[in-house]
Order: structure tokens, then sequence, then C-alpha cells
């Protein structure tokens, strides 16, 4: 019979520190790929180590970037984690995403020259319920249906880019806009309100660290976490002690569709201020490898979080100064999610080469 | 570090007998936790019908490992023949001439016997055809080589395995637990085949914890404790039941004090006329199953695994659900709930001990605080919505304490855990939730003879105040310590009720393979 020149086994005991091996392994790894690529493409060693890496903390409009990208990183990975312990594997929280851009985007349009105050709470609630309501069809069909979440959220992500297409050029579009497919300006009580004048960072961030807050919370405390995790670990047992399985597909799709789609919200009533074709640079993607860099824990996933938005932030500065195209991005988020699996392998297993086993000396 | 030469004690019946095809001299083995073996010393002479007995953990599998290439002692020597061996991997073991026949079978159900066969040796299925009928006649294994596995009986499926570890000509043949698969008419033609093999001049390492057939088939034993030898080569024909069990846990076996049962006349739990097939296909399906379970009474449930216990004992907790117009096939405490989750069955006071532990009745990955939440969290352990993490723990300690379960503590992960020692966390853990109507499968498979006792003990006390205890087990011994009742379900339907006192095996080994049924021609037990 055919036999590989190695085994791989489980991991009998296991270090305390031995979650934390991955996430850093993946990191410094992803520093040291981000360098090399860079190399490759004419930047020189120290530069691209400087550009990737320190120049983000280099200014106070840089570090205040690091946070703007940070906020909706940390909100999606947040939600993202809580139905991934369920194995809840909704991958659509982009689409979730923009849906919740438009939804937030709607009373800002309709009601432009709008004065009211609560006109930033109403932008929330509607863009969350827009985006739970884009991740409740992939919950009512694995549901009901037992469709595949992971094909159906991943289609609904193209049906939401398309959706938004249309809207930006047709029905949302300004009309005193010259034909750019964008809406018009959102009015003052539609922004969030920035932290510093001049920077963009605003009020978000501490909105997504609230509710890494409450995601912890809801997982290391409480019953309906409880259950999820249960479900997720030991389907046979949820279904022993009467968890309800269609309970945990909806809870957990309805709390990631919510968190994106206010990450989409504060997109459209932050830095953007307006509805646009581009809302996001891929933070809903990025978001699942936020959730994995953390170990689905939600304070692991709030440093994931800040790494990630410094590859983000590095890789704009990489692109302007340096000319590297703007790819080098998303090469960089794939390395880290693949080295972090990978590291993720050799801690809860052993690999042994050859199929000889060691014997231990002075056996007989 | 070689040991030191140990004193054996030569067998009475075999001094001066011919050199011994293995023997085993000090042998260590070490984990992490456990000393699994230590320092055993055996001997096994060609045409030997040897047994290793012993407890749950006292070190059989571990050593039976060593011999079979799978663990490599940490101290010791293995003899082979005479010489000196380092049996690297279970092919070398096999190569020397020892062969295994595992308690759990690894065939394809999908295949014939002898495609089944065949990807165990380089021959193809057509050429092994008459080699499988061969050794079938020679051996007492008739079995035919074209029929698809999934149509044979467990007996059947056991002689495949068998024939196929002859196939490599062993002199040594392990036997793990041969006959806990096997109904009790299966037993003795499996004892007639081991004989033959043994008139052949091959060993067999006939593992078991079943005195009496140690004492009917074998010539020696070897009774392991601790990891340790405690005697070797014993004649248990000279031995009785008692004094082998003596030997094997170092204590007599307690037995549950047990009253007449006084159950009261309303059924607490019922079953009407249920009929179900399951969604596996190869799943049994349930024929018009009919069961009054009542407050102050053990009814157990007897049959040879794989008969439909499983689906039976899914039905009953509300894992499978019956679709809602079935709803009145299942009734508890008046309530019809043949729909009901198992969470509303544990609110109208439903508890359960599942077969499997690891997974179903407990989360592996969490620990001890935590998986008593799973069927407790409606016992004060959570509190608007909020997990209650004091009195977890505290429950937590509670079952570990009552159960005398051992670990490293409250916060020892359920993985961590033997499976006996588990079992008796989930035990421990059901009683206390105080429930009406208690469901247990297995409640004792893989639990040490003292351990079980203890669960007996607990589950007749729970009777005495009024439980209604269901029992379903595959050990027709404990049955009939504990039930106040039996049942036997064969091929999905059940038999009549048996009341204790018109309990004996012969009625009972009847009705397990179909004798209750009218018009039932007296087959195997198949178990699909």
């Amino acid at each position: 019979m055919m036999r590989l020149p190695w085994v791989i086994e489980t991991k009998t005991e296991r270090s305390t520190s031995a979650p934390l091996i991955a996430p850093f392994a993946a990191v410094a790894i992803t520093v040291c790929a981000g360098v090399i690529i860079l190399s490759i493409l004419g930047v020189s060693p120290g530069k691209a180590l400087f550009f990737l890496y320190f120049a983000p903390f280099s200014s106070g409009f840089n570090i205040s970037e690091v946070f703007l990208k940070m906020g909706p990183l940390l909100l999606i990975a947040q939600g993202l984690a809580i139905g991934f312990r369920a194995k809840v594997w909704n991958i659509g929280a982009e689409g979730q995403l923009l849906l919740g851009a438009i939804g937030g985007s709607l009373l800002p349009i309709f009601f432009n020259d709008s004065q009211n105050p609560l006109m930033l709470p109403a932008m929330a609630l509607v863009g969350g319920c827009f985006g739970m309501g884009w991740a409740a069809i992939a919950a009512w069909l694995r549901a009901r249906y037992n469709a595949n979440e992971i094909l159906v959220t991943l289609m609904l992500n193209s049906i939401a880019l398309q959706l938004l297409f249309y809207l930006v050029s047709g029905p949302l579009r300004d009309p005193l806009g010259f034909n750019f497919p964008q809406s018009a300006l959102f009015p003052d009580v539609g922004m969030l309100p920035i932290l510093f004048s001049g920077f963009r960072v605003n009020i978000s961030i501490f909105f997504a660290i609230g509710v890494s807050l409450l995601a912890w919370l809801f997982v290391e405390r409480s019953m309906t976490g409880y259950k999820l995790e249960v479900g997720g670990t030991a389907p046979d047992a949820a279904r022993y002690a009467g968890f309800s399985e269609a309970r945990a597909i909806w809870l957990s799709l309805l709390i990631g569709g919510t968190a994106a789609g206010l990450a989409g919200v504060f997109e459209v009533a932050g830095p953007l201020g307006q509805l646009q074709r581009v809302v996001s640079p891929g933070y809903g993607f990025a978001a699942i490898i936020v959730a994995f860099l953390g170990g689905l824990r939600a304070i692991g996933i709030l440093f994931a979080a800040f790494f990630m938005a410094v590859i983000f932030v590095g890789g704009d500065i990489a692109q302007t100064s340096a000319g590297v195209p703007f790819s080098v991005n998303i090469v960089l988020q794939g390395i880290l999610l693949v080295t972090y699996l990978a590291a993720r392998v050799f801690v809860d297993y052993r690999v042994r080469f050859g199929t000889r086993r060691r014997i231990p000396a002075g056996a007989g | 570090m070689r040991n030191q030469e140990l004193d054996i004690r030569p067998s009475p019946q075999n001094a001066g007998a011919e050199a011994p095809l293995l023997e085993l001299v000090g042998v260590t083995k070490a984990f992490p936790a456990v000393l699994a073996n230590d320092n055993v010393s055996l001997k096994i002479a060609p045409g030997e019908i040897h047994a290793i007995l012993g407890e749950n953990g006292a070190g059989k599998s571990t050593l039976v490992k060593t011999i079979y290439g799978v663990l490599a002692p940490d101290a010791g020597e293995i003899r082979w023949r005479g010489e000196a061996v380092e049996i690297r991997n279970p092919a070398h073991a096999r190569a020397l001439g020892i062969g295994m026949v595992f308690q759990h079978f690894s065939l394809f159900e999908t295949l014939t016997v002898a495609e089944n066969i065949s990807l165990a040796t380089p021959k193809t299925a057509a050429k092994l055809v008459p080699s499988i009928t061969e050794i079938g006649e020679r051996f007492g294994l008739p079995v035919d080589p074209h029929a698809l596995v999934h149509s044979l009986s467990v007996g059947e499926r056991q002689r495949v395995e068998i024939i196929r570890c002859l196939l490599q000509d062993p002199r040594l043949i392990i036997m793990d637990e041969p006959t806990s698969v096997l109904p009790p008419s299966g037993i003795p033609a499996l004892f007639e085949t081991i004989r033959r093999l043994a008139d052949q001049g091959r060993a067999v390492l006939f593992i078991s914890h079943k005195l009496e057939e140690i004492r009917a088939l074998c010539h020696k034993a070897t009774i392991m404790r601790g990891g340790k030898v405690v005697t070797e080569a014993v004649d248990p024909t000279q031995e009785t039941n008692e004094s082998l069990a003596r030997l094997m846990i170092g204590r007599d076996i307690p037995h549950p004090r047990r009253a007449a049962a006084t159950p009261a006349d309303a059924a607490a739990m019922e079953v009407r006329d249920l009929t179900y097939v399951p969604a596996d296909p190869f799943g049994t399906t349930l024929s018009d199953v009919s069961l009054a379970l009542r407050p102050g009474e053990i009814v157990g449930i007897a049959g040879v695994s794989g008969n439909g216990q499983k689906e039976l004992a899914a039905i009953l907790s509300g894992e499978t659900l019956l679709p809602p117009r079935q709803q009145d096939r299942i009734v508890i405490n008046g309530r019809s709930c043949g729909a009901a989750d198992s969470g509303k069955r544990r609110d109208l006071g439903f508890a359960f001990v599942p077969e499997e532990r690891h997974g179903r009745g407990a989360v592996p990955e969490m620990n001890l605080k935590k998986n008593v939440i799973l069927t407790a969290h409606s016992f004060g352990l959570a509190n608007r919505g909020f997990i209650k993490r004091p009195a977890a723990r505290a429950f937590a300690k509670q079952c570990i304490d009552q159960m005398d379960v051992h670990c490293s503590g409250w916060d020892a992960e359920a993985r961590s855990l033997s499976g006996g020692n588990l079992q008796k966390f989930i035990v421990g853990r059901e009683i206390r939730l105080g429930p009406k109507i208690l469901l247990a499968a297995q409640p004792t498979w893989g639990v040490d003879v003292g351990a079980a006792a203890a669960i007996r003990q607990h589950l007749v006390d729970l009777r005495d105040n009024g439980v209604a205890i269901l029992i379903i087990s595959d050990e027709l011994e404990e049955l009939l310590e504990i039930a106040d009742r039996l049942h036997v379900i064969f091929r999905g339907h059940l038999s009549p009720s048996i009341d204790r006192v018109d309990a004996d095996s012969a009625l009972i080994g009847d009705f397990m393979t179909g004798g209750f049924l009218p018009g039932q021609p007296n087959g195997e037990a198949v178990p699909s």
C-alpha cells in the first residue's frame, strides 16, 4: 500500500501558550513575506519593511487611518466569530456590509436636508436591519432546505454588489451629480462625529470596541453563547441537550449580518459621506481572516483587527509611495490566513517523519 | 536498561513442556498520566488458549497493542519463539506470525466478503474465493465469499475478520473481546473454532472480562489489575467465578441491594404502536413498538446490538423527532411528546444517559464545569440568560465527588477522562437532575466492576424513590441483576415483557434471535 513518508497525529498534551504560537507565527511570516514580495517588485528590503509596517505609525494621519480601518474589521470579525464558533460559515459579510451601506444611505439621501439628531441612530438601525435581512436569506435557506450557507452567502455577495451598482447609477444617484454613479452627500446629522479634526478616524472605533466587550460577554458568559458553542463543537451533544440547530443557524447568521451591516453604515456615514460604487476595500473578506487569526475569541480578534488594519494602511502607503500594485494587500492577507491555518496544524498535531517508530533508549 | 530476571512461577500444566511461542519479560509501558503496563511477564505455548483477564483499565489493551506492534514498550523484552524481537508495527507482527481479530470490525459494508479480504492481501478477490471457502470449512467458519458484508449478521462478520486473520497463517491469534458482539447462541460456534485453532498448534490470546467464558474455554489465564500481573498462568477451570473475580478486582464483587419493586399504576412514559423508518439506510426500522414505563420500576431492553436500540433510544430522548401527526406515539407524564425535542422532554422530568459519552453525553473539548451546564442549565446554573459559574463549578464538584470520578478537577477537559470515568460523571449529572424518568443506554459499558456496581446501586435507589427507569444494555447479566422486567429487541421488534422471575438465559436467548415473533424462523440476529 502507498504510504507517505510522514505521519500526522494528534498531540495528546498541549501547553497553555500553544494557542498564541499560531497567530504570532503567522504574523511573523507575513511580515517577512511582505518584505520579500516588495523586494521582488523592486523596492529595497529596508524601504519595504518601513512602508508596510512602520509607516502606518509614522504620522498622526496614518495612525488615524489604522484605527479607521480597524473599526469595520473589528466589528465584522466579532460578529462572524460568533457564527464560526457555532460552525456556521458566513462568508458573506462583504455583501451584508454593502446592504448595510445601502440601507444606511436611504434616510440621508431621501431626507437630505434633515436636521434631526436622530438621523444617525436611525441610519444605523435601518442599515443593521438590511445587513441582517441579507444574512437571513442564507439562514432561511440553510434552516429550511439545508442549503449550504457557504455557497449561499458567497453568491449573495455578488448579488449585493450588482444591487449596489444598480442603485448608485439609478434610483439613488445624485440628480445634481453630473451622472457620476454616486449618491448625494449626506447631511451633517448623517455623519459620524470625527475624533480629532483633520483626521478621518471617527467614533465608530469606540462602538466596535464596545461591541467587542459585548461579544466577549456573550461568548464567555451567556447561555445562548454556550449553546452556540456546543452546537459547533459537538452537534450530537447539542441535540442530546435539546439545543435547537435551526436557532443556532439563525442566530449566527443574523448576528454576523447585523455587525457587517453596521460596518457598512459606518463606512458611508464616516470616511465616504455618500453611497458610491466602492464602499469597502474588502473588509468583509479580510474580517474572516481577522476572526481566525484572533482564535475566534473576542480579545484575540481585537489584536488581529489591529494588525490587519496595519497591513491595509501599509499596503496603501506602499502603493502610493513605491508604486506597488494594490494586489499586494490581498496577497498579504492570503499569506496571513494560509500561514495561520498551517501553523494551527503544527500546534494541534505532530508530524512524524518515517513510519518507523522512535524506540526509547533502553528498550529491550 | 535491562530488567532484572524475574521469578516466573512455572505453571503446573506447562512445566517441562515445549518452549513458549511468545514470552514477555518485564514489559513496561507508561503514558503521561498512568503506568499502563508495569513489569508484565507472560508465556504462551503453542496450542494454548490463554486468557488475559482484567477490568477495563487494567492494561489489557496496552499489552495487546504492544504484542501486535502498535505500541513500543518503554522497557522489557518480547521473545518470539525464543528470540528477543522488537516488533516495529502491525505489519511486522503479521510477518512474524501474530494475527489479531479486533473487537470492532473494519469491514466495508458495500463490498463482498472476498473483496474485503482482498484489501488486506495482494491477491484479487476472485483468487481468494477458494481459500476463503477452504479455511471456512476447516475451522467451522461458514460464510459465503460473494455475500455483501451489509447483509451479514454480526457473527458472520466476525467470521470474515477471523478468516482474514487466518489467511496470513498466524501462529498466535489475538482476539479482543470476541464474544461481546455475539448473541449467546453464536458463542459456542466461536469457541469451537478457537478450539480447532488450538488443536492445530496455534496459540490464541483471548481477551475478556467474562469469567464464565474464560472458565469454559481457556487453558490458562493471566489476570491483570492496575497494569500489573496479579496472577500468572492460573488454570481457570480450577477456579470459580468468585475466585477469579476476586483476583481481578482485588475484592468481592459487590451486588446491589434491592427490594421488590413497587411500581405505581400510571405509566410515566409510554410508547404506543411506534413504527419508525430511519433516514439512515443502514439503520433499523422499528416495528409496532409499545412500551410502558411506570414510576418505581426498572425496565430493561436486552438484545444484540444493532437491532434497533440506537433508534429507539434517540426517539425516546427526543434526539430523533417524530413528525407532528405522530405526536401521540410518545407520552411523558400524560403529555404527548413525539415531536418535542429533548429540551422539552427534560422539562417534563426526563433524563438520559446516552451510549456515546464523548461528543454526545459530553462535549470533549469543554471542561467538566461547562459540561454540567449541558443538561443542568435550568437547575439554577443560569440566571437571566447568563451562566452562574460558581453554581456550575459546585454542581460539577458534587458530581465528581458523588461518583468518585478520577480527574484533575472540575476544570479537566472531558476528553482527558477515560470513557468509564466520563460515564460516571454523566450518570452523576443526570441523577442530580432529580429525574422522574431516566433512560440509560449501556450505563456501565467501559466502567470498571466496582464503579459499575455503584452505578447500578444508584439506579436501584432511584427506582426505590419512585423514578421510572429504562435501561438499554448489551450485557444481559447487568439487566438480570437490576431490571424488574425485561423486553428483548430483535430487528426493530420489541418482545413481550418478561418478569424478572421468569427471565432465564434460555428464554431470553430465544427471544434475542426472534423467538417471540410469530412465524419467525429462528435465525441469527442481523444488525440492519
